[in-house]
Order: C-alpha cells, then structure tokens, then sequence
C-alpha cells in the first residue's frame, strides 16, 4: 500500500528528475525525447490517485523543509489543486510528445535546454498545484516564471529577448510589489501561512480593509492576466508553440487564475467576500477584461495573437466565477480551468501544426487549405465548439454553471457579459476553420505534418468530447470545495 | 587547557588575530604568511563559535581586562547581540582569506604580501575588537585600530592603480572625522555621567533628564558612527574605497566594515539610550528612518547608472545598509530582529558578489567594467552561477538567503502599521534587478570581442563556492539565524520596555 505522501511525490517528482536528467542526454535525443511523455504517464498516475483520496474526503499532505519558525514548504492537496494537478499533468503527457514533433519538424536549435526547462516548469506548476501555505505557493510561483523566461527568449533573437523582457519583469515585478506584501500582509493578521477551507481572513481584517488587499492579490497574480498587467501573455507567444500551448494555455496561466481562485475560496471566503462585498470591484474589472480581449482578439490576424487575447478572455471567465462569490459560480470557474485548459490546448497545437506543416502564421493566408490539412482543422473546429460551450463539449458545462452563478448571485449584467462574449467568441475562432473549409485557395502549398503532431492533437481534440461525459468526478470534487 | 580556553574566549577572538599580526610581519616567505593567517582567521572563527555556545549558556558572558572590575576596569561583554557581528567577522575573514591566495600575489608586490597579511589580521582585530568590547573608549582605540588598517590596506592598490591612494585618503579624512566625533561624544557623556562603561553609562543616562550636554554627546556619537557605518548621505567615502581597494580588501571590507559600525549604532541607540526616549524615538523616526528611504533609492539608482563593476557594488552597499537602518529606525523588535538578520545575510551576499567579480577580474587581468564583461559568463561557468545565485539572493529571491531577509523585514514594517514602507522596500528592490540583470546579461547574453581561453582555478573559486552554498543554506534553513536575531532584538530592546 502506497501511503498517499508517496503520492505527491509520485506526481511532483518526474517533472524534476526529467529537467535534472536532460541536460546529460543531449547527445542521445531519442532517450531525451521520450522521458517526457514517460514523466507525463507517471506524474499523471499519481495526480490520479491523489484526486482520488480528496474525493475520498481526504487531504494528502507533506512537509518537505521547514525554513524558521512558521515558515515552511510543504503540500497539502486541496480538491482545486488534486484539479489543477491533473490537468497539468495530463495534459503534458500531450505536450511533450507535440513538442518532440514540433521541435524536430521546425528544427529548432538549444533542443535540450529546451525540455530542460519544460520540465522544470511542469514541475513548478505542480507544486503551485499542492502547495500548503501561501509561502509554498510563493516559492513556487516564481520559479514557475524564472524557469519560463528560457523557453520565452528561445530563439535568441532581439525580439525573443524584447519578450522575455517584458514577460519577466511584468511577471516578477507584479508578484514582488504586490504579491509578497499581500501574502505577509496575510501572515501578519491571520499569525500564519496557512490556508483554510472557508477561508481565514474572516474577523481578522476590517472590512474596508479586505477591498485593498484583494486588490494587492489581483495585481500581484499577474499569471491570471487582467487587464492592466495582461501584456506579458501576447508578447509570449515568440516562444515555440508547445511553450504556447501547455505555459501559456495551460500551465502559467492556470497557475494565475488557480493562485486567484484559492486566494478567493481559502484565503478570503466565499462567505466573507459576499458578505463584505469587497470582490465587487474585480467583477467589473474582470467583465471588462473579458469584454475588450475579445474584442481585440478579432483585429488579430496572427492565429497564435488571436488565441492568446481569447485566453486573457477565458480567464477572465474564471476569475470572475471566483469573484461572483457563490458555490455555483466558483463552482464553474473550476470546471472551466479543466475545460479550458482541453480546449484551448487543442487550438494551440492546431496553430503550431500549421506552422511546422505549413510555415503559415496568419489566419488571411488559411482560405482554402482545410482540403490539405482536414484532420487539423476539425480538431480545431471541435476545440472552438467546446470553447464557446456548445454541447457536446466540455466547455458547455462550466459555462452552464458561471451563468447559473451569476444569476445565483443577482448579478444579472454579468449574464449579458457572457452572452455577448460567447457571440465573439464564436466570431473569431470560427473564422479560422471557416476560412479554411469554405474560401478558395490563394495558392497551393505543400504540405507535410510529423505524425507525432497530428497524434497529440487528436487526442487532446477527443478529450474535450470525453470530458462532457465524464464531468461527474469533478464536480464532486468542486461540490468539496465549496461545502 | 580547554577550561581556560573557554574562561577567557572573550579576550582570545580580538588577542589572536592582533598577536598574529605581529608575527605574521616576520615572515618573509609569502605562501607561509598567507598559510598563517588562514590559520589565525580559522582559529578565530572556531573561538567565535565557542563564543556562540557560551553565550547561549549563559545569556551574556563579562570579562573583567586584567581583572580590573567594571566599570573601573575595561569590561568586554558579550551577549546574545554582540555575538552576530562577531560570528559574521570571523566567517567572512576565515572565507576572504582562503580566497586571497592566488588573488593577492597578482596585485601586490612580492615584497609587501606579508605586510598586507599584517594589516589584514590587524583589521580584523580591530573590529572583533570594535564589537566585543563594553567600554566607550575602549571602542573609540579599536574602531582607529580598524580604521587604519582598512586605509592602510586600500591604500595597497596604489601599487596597481593610482587612484587607491586617493581613495585610502579620503577614507583616512572621513574617517578620522567620524571617529572624532564619536569621541567628543563621548567626551561630553564622561562629562556628564562620569563612567566610560557601556552599560554603566546606559543606566546614569536614564537617571539623568533633560540636559543639553546629553543630546549633544547623543548626536555627536551617533553622526559619528553613522559615518563609519556609510549611512547615505555619509557614505561618500565608501564606493572609491571598495572600489580600489585590492581584491581580497574589498570583500573582506564590503562584508565586515559596515556591518560592526551598524551593530555599534544599535547598541548606542537602543542600550545605552533608551529607545523609550523621546530623543532616540525623534532620531529614528525623523532622521535615520527618511535618510535610510532615501539611501535605498539613491544607492540603486546610483548603481543602475554605473559601468565600473567593483564601484556598483559598493553603491549597492549603500542601498543595503538603508534597508538595515531602516529596519533599525522602525524600532519594534520585530523590525530590529530583521535588521540583524539582514546585517548576517548581506555580509555573506556581498561579500560572495565582489568574490565573484573580483576573480573575473583576475581572470581577465583587468578592471571590470560592464563592457569587458561581455561573455565571461560562458567562459568561466562556475564563478557565472555562483554569481547568479548570489544576485538572486540579493534581489531577494525566494529560496536564498536574501528573501528571508525581505521577508522579515517586509512583515516587520507592515506590523508596524507601515504598509507603505513595505511598498518602497520591495519598489527599491525590483529596481536593484535592474543592474543586476544589466550584468548578467552583459555575461552570458552579448559576445565577447575576443576568444576567451580562461581555466577557473580551484584555489580561487572553493571559497566563492562555500559563500555561495552559505547563501542558499541560510535561505532555506534559517532558523539558526532568525532565532539568534530576534534573541538578539529582545535583549537590546526587552530589559528597557
């Protein structure tokens, strides 16, 4: 019987030991190459196992060091995180063979440190997935940023390092200025690190207080991408797009808005948010942000550009969830970091197929090649379905229970915001396999995709197919949370 | 034996290394006088540590010089606060000396290595010395005694670049006058009190109200000091001293120099006037506290701004010394608790920092400046990430020494109701990436001009590893340290209050 500590580790540890272990592989790429998609099996066994205990009831926790007094790194798995630990996880099993097809058809240079610092990052967001205490989450949180600026800056060029520029010193300097005061702004009231289930602020801050330190989370999380600090995400996209697809589609962002929704849920409250009203400020905020993304997001002609103000816009989605306050939205906003995540990463690897396939970035010169690349665009043409929610797609589900909260919690506006997002929604990302299935071509393009990038995107395109059957686990673990 | 080791280990960590200096001048084979020293500083180092176990057994541990009782007699007196700075002197001294043996010969005359070894133990004598005693002028003889051999040793890169002398010069002027002023300060407190010991003084200082000789002799000791210790804008002397100062001089000097002066402007400002007064309460709060805000930034930005590598740092110093004064002038224990912390951590962080770019520098054979950094990163890997490592640690990035600083001295402001200092300390610091990421992009981002052919030795970067490995080991197992600080804060602040 394997006790559930040796879980954590289970999951956690192949990220690791797959970022140690590469850089002494790099004259054997076949054996470099395929422990990524083997850590991803591994990690993703335990991330399973470990769901399955907190929907037991139970919550797996491990000391790892204790730094002084009251301050420690340790896990503690919370139904969100047990989540967010296996999509990470899951989804890298994907990404990592996706990256082997991308990275060898495009011919990238620096192959090694590439998978060096891919699996570092896994590794980072993993633990942010089962972090115990606010200091955990910290450490964690910026490794997860340092150990993206390689593969952001990638390709060395001036803009590559523009980006990663940008990217960090947005990243870091949010987290440092806003973040770390708030958590020690925490540590103070509260006397500790820790986080509780229904949240540990209530009658330990004043009420007129609890608006402006929300508002040093908001603006510290700068992963979760609200507008003012969301200009790191777009200027990302230089990366090669595995780093797109799982960093910025899955793995950092989720981190942003997980980091948000436990802030929310366990540090705050649901109770305590709406009995002081102090998340009503980031409702508005964060409809805006959703509102104006999408809007941006169809003057983009650059596919991976579109994509990526269409991610600022879902994750505003779940924010928003957090921030309505009510079991039934946060509730979704859960769901939705799942069925996004799905979605959103099948998109990715659509794009980045029809670079390596292609060499077309531009959503204009698409007209006509549906013919060419069928497979691709209908995996695209599914993931954009779930995205938008339409059933029988995942992504039908946690827009179903948003909007059944943002009525739960009489904020009737925020239905209308949904609706009208959905309508962009569908405008910009259904133009993309329109474009291609319906127009006629400009002219003719060889085309030639690796194998091992058509096969992630088929399975990632089924599983947000799957995902509508089998939402049931979750949202047990997401009715957890908020009881 | 062992027993009367112990009995008189106060009088052993300042009499080892000053007795050695005098021996250490004989010796006319180089290699054996660095190897003597090395010895010295260890033993020294070891002593300390005793000196740590005993403190801790017994609180606070007096010694009465030549059995003369206090206050009539010179007292050394070593408790729970002194025992930090001390600990940092002997480690550092223990860590720069090992680095010194390559570095050294290649920039001093053959003829004066062991002169320089000379002085080097006298400094370090000086100021163990500076920090064990209890006697205000008992302290005054050994801050010059620390003071001179400091000039002396900056004086030393003459022989490799002219501008030391001028820099030995003005540090010999600024500091003199420091040191005078602390004595007229004491001077008038002997006035008025009529005792020199420390504690002595503390207590007929709290007897006594309202007397303009006592906030005069106060303001005299502590401008004093605070030259002495760099606060801005009494720092001038500080970046052409470091900056010119021989390699091995200037880690020794950026590590420990500062950092008993600031522990003496503690010891002043909280034991032997009482924080509880109104003149010590104004002095932080209206002096030491806006001039230590304005040192954070002024010190970053001058740094920002500057090409010259050794020169960068030494501003960098500046900025850091704001972050202790700082914590020191917020005045809760907590906060004063931090200040020491940072006191600790900085030492190992600056001094691994001018290790790192000083062995560049002897590498390539010249003065470091961010334009001939260009590339020496990926030609000299393991010094590139100890200094990596290192200037993580002092942007206070979590999991080095750094951030535990940060992060006590953060929660210690917000605790004190100043969320908004809380916001300057983390703005200075996000600025400080900028310079040192100016550098770390200079070194493994751009080109070098030339091949560089550079073998790393190992005499020269075992002691930058061991500073290094100190780094991370404090930041991830801080107790020692964080316990130790806050003893330390207790019993400069619990007796009074």
């Amino acid at each position: 019987m394997i006790s559930l500590e040796t879980y954590i580790l289970i999951t956690i540890l192949p990220p690791l030991i797959v970022c140690l272990v590469t850089p002494f592989l790099s004259n054997n790429a076949n054996l470099r190459d395929f422990l990524g998609p083997l850590g991803g099996i591994i990690s993703s066994y335990g991330a399973l196992e470990i769901m399955n205990a907190v929907l037991e009831g139970k919550a797996p926790s491990l000391k790892l060091l204790q730094i002084a007094d009251g301050i420690k790194i340790g896990f503690e798995v919370t139904p969100l995180g047990a989540i967010f630990g296996l999509v990470a996880s899951v989804l890298w099993i994907f990404a990592a063979i996706y990256s082997v097809g991308y990275m060898r058809g495009n011919q990238e240079k620096n192959q090694t440190r590439f998978y060096t610092f891919y699996a570092m990052a896994v590794h980072a967001a993993l633990c942010i997935a089962y972090s115990g205490d606010l200091l955990t989450l910290f450490i964690f949180y910026e490794v997860l940023t340092f150990s993206t600026y390689p593969l952001v800056a990638h390709k060395q060029n001036e803009l590559a390092q523009k980006a990663g520029r940008l990217y960090m010193s947005i990243l870091v300097g949010s987290s440092v200025i806003f973040l770390l005061p708030a958590i020690i702004w925490v540590w103070v009231v509260t006397g500790s690190l820790e986080m509780s289930k229904n949240g540990v602020l209530d009658g330990n801050i004043s009420y007129e207080y609890a608006p402006y330190l929300l508002a040093m989370f908001v603006f510290g999380i700068g992963k979760a991408a609200l507008i003012p600090i969301h200009k790191w995400l777009p200027a990302a996209m230089v990366a090669p797009t595995p780093v797109s697809a799982l960093l910025h589609a899955v793995a950092v962002v989720k981190a942003g808005v997980f980091t948000m929704l436990l802030i929310l849920t366990n540090v705050f409250g649901i109770d305590f948010l709406s009995k002081t009203g102090a998340s009503t400020w980031l409702i508005w905020l964060a409809s805006f942000t959703l509102l104006i993304t999408s809007i941006i997001a169809i003057y983009k002609d650059d596919i991976k550009a579109r994509l990526a103000y269409s991610t600022i816009s879902q994750l505003s989605y779940i924010t928003l969830g957090g921030a309505l306050a009510s079991a039934m939205a946060t509730q979704g906003a859960v769901l939705h970091i799942i069925t996004h995540a799905a979605g959103k990463i099948t998109l990715f690897f659509v794009a980045g197929a029809i670079y390596v396939g292609a060499k077309m970035s531009k959503i204009s010169e698409l007209n006509g090649h549906g013919k060419s690349m069928p497979l691709i665009f209908l995996a695209f043409f599914i993931g954009s379905l779930s995205i938008i929610g339409v059933p029988p797609m995942a992504g039908s589900w946690s827009k179903f229970f948003l909007m059944l909260g943002a009525a739960e919690s009489g904020y009737l506006f925020v239905l209308v915001v949904f609706s009208i997002s959905t309508i962009l929604n569908a405008y910009y990302l259904m133009e993309i396999p329109a474009r291609a299935f319906f127009l006629k071509k400009d002219k003719e393009i060889k085309v030639k995709i690796p194998t091992l990038i058509i096969i992630p995107i088929l399975c990632t395109c089924f599983l947000t197919i799957i995902l509508f059957f089998t939402m049931e686990p979750f949202q047990n673990l997401t009715s957890i949370m908020v009881n | 034996m062992i027993d009367i080791i112990i009995k008189n280990l106060p009088i052993l960590v300042v009499l080892t290394p000053l007795m050695m200096s005098l021996i250490v001048v004989l010796i006319s084979n180089n290699f054996l006088s660095w190897l003597l020293t090395l010895f010295t500083t260890l033993i020294t180092f070891i002593f300390s540590l005793l000196l740590y176990q005993e403190v801790y057994l017994h609180t606070a541990i007096s010694y009465a010089l030549g059995n003369w009782v206090p206050p009539l007699g010179i007292e050394y007196l070593i408790d729970k606060v002194s025992i930090i700075p001390i600990i940092i002197i002997a480690l550092i001294s223990f860590l720069a000396t090992f680095f010194a043996s390559k570095i050294m010969p290649a920039e001093i005359n053959n003829s004066s290595i062991s002169k320089v070894y000379s002085l080097w133990l006298l400094a370090i004598a000086g100021l163990i010395g500076l920090v064990t005693t209890g006697d205000a002028f008992n302290l005054f003889v050994f801050l010059e005694i620390s003071s001179l051999a400091s000039v002396a040793l900056v004086a030393m890169g003459g022989q490799k670049d002219k501008q030391a002398l001028v820099a030995a010069y003005n540090y010999l002027i600024l500091g003199a006058i420091g040191a005078t002023f602390y004595v007229i300060g004491v001077g008038l407190l002997y006035g008025i009190t009529g005792t020199l010991n420390l504690a002595d003084l503390s207590n007929r200082i709290a007897e006594i109200s309202d007397n303009k000789a006592l906030i005069a002799g106060f303001g005299f000791m502590v401008i004093g000091i605070m030259l002495k210790a760099a606060v801005f804008p009494l720092h001038i002397w500080l970046p052409r001293a470091y900056a010119y100062a021989p390699s091995a001089v200037s880690v020794l000097l950026a590590a420990t120099a500062t950092k008993a002066s600031l522990y003496i402007l503690a010891r002043i400002l909280f034991s032997v006037f009482d924080i509880s007064d109104n003149l010590v309460t104004y002095t932080l709060q209206y002096i030491i506290l806006p001039l230590s805000i304005l040192a954070m930034f002024a010190g970053t930005i001058m740094a920002i701004y500057e090409k010259d590598i050794k020169r960068l740092l030494a501003h960098s110093s500046i900025a850091q010394i704001g972050y202790i004064t700082l914590a020191f002038a917020i005045g809760t224990k907590a906060s004063v608790a931090a200040g020491f912390i940072h006191l600790f951590n900085h030492a190992l962080i600056k001094g691994a920092l001018f290790m790192a770019i000083t062995s560049m520098g002897f590498y390539i054979n010249k003065r470091i400046t961010i334009n001939n950094l260009s590339g020496l990163g990926r030609a000299m890997p393991i010094t590139f990430v100890c200094f990596v490592i290192c200037s993580l640690s002092l942007a206070g990035i979590p999991l080095t020494a750094g951030f535990i600083s940060k992060l006590y001295i953060i929660k210690a402001s917000i605790s004190a109701d100043g969320i908004w200092i809380a916001f300057l300390i983390l703005a200075s610091s996000a600025l400080s990436v900028v310079y040192l990421w100016k550098m770390i992009e200079a070194l493994w981002f751009h080109e070098s001009p030339k091949v560089l052919n550079i073998k790393e030795k190992p005499e020269i970067y075992i002691a930058l590893l061991m500073i290094t490995f100190l780094n991370i080991y404090f930041g991830l197992d801080a107790s020692i340290v964080v316990n130790s600080s806050f003893e330390a804060a207790n019993q400069l602040l619990g007796v009074q209050k």
